[in-house]
Parts: C-alpha cells; structure tokens; sequence
C-alpha cells in the first residue's frame, strides 16, 4: 500500500515532470521565473491550490456530476469551479492570514489560468484514481512543478551574467536551458519501472 | 475587406502568439511532435477562437464589467466541449494523441486573452477576422515546429518518408527536449532577422 503511493509520488514528481516531460502549465514556466523568491512563491501557491482543487473536483465529479449523468458538463464545471475556488481562497488569505497573503497573494490571480490545476483534476478522472490517490497525486505533480521551477530560476538568475549572443538574449537561451534541463529529468525514466 | 484583413495578417506576422507574445506554449510544445497533430490542434483551437470571439462580440454591450471573465470562461468552455466531443466521435486516433491538450484548451490563454483584449471592445466582423488570424497563426507554428521535429526525428513529413534512407533520425527531436530546442531557436532566428531589417 505504501509502495503504492510512493510509485505514484515519485511518477508525478521525476518520471512524467508536468513541466519538462509533459509539457503542461509552461506559460508560467517562463513568466515568473526570473527571480528563486517569485518561483518559490508561485510553487508554494500551486501546491496549495492543487491539492485543494483536486479534492473539490474529484468531489464535484463523483457525488454531483456522476450520479446525475452530466458527464459531458466536466470541462465547464471544473474550470468555473477552480476559478470560483480561487477567488475564494484569495479573499479568504487576505481576511484571515495577511503573512500567507503577503507570500503568496499575488500569485493566486494568475492560477486560474495554470493550466496544470485543471489538467491534474481531469488527470485525476481519466486515471480513476479514489480520493486519497488523487490528493497523493496532486502534492507529486505540484511538488514537481516547484522543483523545476526552483532550478529553472536558479540557473536564469546566473545566466542574466553570462556572455549570450544577442539573438539568444532572454527567452531563446531560456527555452535551451529548458531544454537542457528536460534532457536530465529524461534520464528518470525507467526509474522504479515506471 | 481590408478591415476584416488587417487583424488577420497581424495575428499571422506581427503578434504571432507563440513566438512573439509567448503564450499558448503548453499544447504548441505537447503536440509537436508530428506535422498532423499541429494542423489538428491548431484547427480545433481556431474553432474555439472564432466562436468564442464571434459570441463575446455579440454580447459585448450586455455584458457587465465585473463578471466578464467568468462569462467568458463560459462561453469558452462550451465551445471546447463541442471540439472534445466531436473529436472524440469522428477522429478517435487523433483524439487519443491529442489527449487531455483538449480541454485544456479552455485555459490556454490565447484564447482568452483575444477575448478580453480584442472581442470585448470591438465589432462582430473584425473579431471573427481576429480569430481566424490568430488562429491560423497559432496552426502554422504548430505545423511549422512539428514538420522540423518529424523531418529531424523521423525523416517524414504528414508520414511520408522525405529524407534518404542513408539518413539517421536523431531520435532526441521528437522527444521533449526537442520541442524546447526547436523553438528556441526558431525564436532566436526570428529575432535576427528582426534585428537586421
């Protein structure tokens, strides 16, 4: 049972990265990542609301949409539903915890529009997985998502630095970098035979 | 006719939304791993586009200023349904490749960026010649990175063998780190010649 959760945590986390192996929520990859303190920010907002989002949907989908045979309603629930979530979480922050706000307020607004919080809740219904599966699989996706971020700030915050050819200024060496970078976590696979 | 052109070219050259305005990234970078999957994805997200620009010009004047962004999440939303479930009903192999790139494409901030930046505040005609543009422009790069990835990583092109036998695909191409190195540096050549002229 263990091992089971852990296979499914580090497959989210290193196998199948949801920014460098599988391509989801990239706009965000390459728009707050300037600084390591805006890239921690933003990975600890995703994290939060991830997980938070995939519990309301897996929720929404199994004892609303499911008994109801609204199936074909998914794609416009879930994403109003995050949506509506969000606003929800921002004011809620604001209200009652101005530190966490202070941290992480800023980034919420732009969430709604992170692809990787809809994909991981229709991830969550295509793979059948119950609810425990679902919330050990949004902490390894989002949790991956912050690591890449991180190190991908990490390595643009040295390179403002570094001697590049005109062309290659900004984001053309930053999508090579990335490229780099998705070359290395290529290497995870087979890991655990996943 | 030249009204209705104007936001077309535009949409194709000046403000291409992958390589100059950066966004719409995740299904340009997901999906490029072959000619076809870029005309496909490219298609579907220009229906998408085209109706939810056509419908926002329309309500424009009903719609209130603090409730526009859900309104146009809606009216997104329902279009992309249509796209997922058509293509689910008539084109099953392409729909399994394209997998979950679908839907998301509700999110993909093209989509909604046109809407609030260009359907909300103006005509019927000039949105839908907004949409198209953009749209098209969004399907060429996708072809464009998907045709350089499949000659490089396969040595076809839509399936068909181009390159000599002699030749040996590099396989790295068509995986992922191909799709960040080729847009890369299509983005680096754009800026060159940018540069020049």
């Amino acid at each position: 049972m263990m091992s089971h959760f852990l296979l499914l945590f580090i497959g989210a986390l290193l196998v199948n990265n949801i920014l460098l192996i599988r391509f989801i929520a990239l706009c965000s990859f390459f728009g707050v990542s300037n600084s390591m303190s805006t890239s921690i920010g933003m990975g600890m907002a995703v994290t939060f609301v991830m997980v938070l989002a995939s519990s309301v949907s897996w929720i929404l989908w199994h004892f609303i949409l499911v008994p109801l045979h609204l199936e074909f309603l998914q794609i416009s629930a879930f994403i109003l539903t995050i949506a509506s979530l969000v606003q929800f979480v921002e004011l809620f922050l604001k209200k009652n915890s101005p530190t966490l706000y202070r941290a992480m307020g800023i980034y919420l607004p732009l969430i709604t529009t992170n692809c990787a919080i809809l994909a991981v809740a229709l991830l969550n219904v295509l793979n059948n997985f119950n609810f425990i599966d679902a919330i050990v699989y949004a902490i390894g996706v989002s949790g991956g998502y912050t690591l890449a971020i991180v190190m991908f700030a990490g390595i643009r915050e040295r390179m403002s630095s570094a001697p590049i050819p005109k062309a290659f200024q900004g984001y053309p060496i930053a999508f090579i970098t990335a490229s780099l970078m998705s070359l290395a976590f290529l290497g995870f696979k087979g890991l655990f035979g996943l | 006719m030249k009204r209705f052109f104007r936001p077309f070219i535009n949409g194709i050259l000046r403000e291409n939304p992958i390589l100059v305005l950066m966004i719409g990234l995740c299904p340009a970078l997901a999906v490029s791993s072959a000619a076809i999957n870029g005309i496909y994805m490219g298609l579907a997200a220009t229906f998408v586009l085209v109706g939810s620009n056509f419908i926002i010009s329309i309500i424009r004047k009903f719609v209130p200023n603090q409730i526009r962004i859900p309104i146009f999440i809606t009216i997104i939303a329902t279009f992309v349904t249509i796209v997922d479930m058509v293509m689910h009903a008539y084109a099953p192999d392409m729909y399994n490749i394209l997998g979950i790139f679908i839907p998301l494409i509700v999110v993909n901030c093209i989509i909604l960026g046109r809407a609030e930046a260009f359907a909300y505040h103006n005509s019927v005609i000039d949105s839908i010649g907004d949409g198209i543009g953009m749209g098209l422009g969004f399907t060429l790069i996708l072809v464009v990175l998907g045709g350089i990835r499949e000659l490089l990583g396969n040595g076809t092109l839509f399936g068909f063998q181009v390159m000599p036998v002699s030749f040996k695909p590099v396989l790295l191409m068509i995986l992922p780190p191909g799709a960040f190195l080729t847009i890369g540096f299509l983005q680096a050549l754009q800026r060159y010649r940018g540069g020049k002229s």
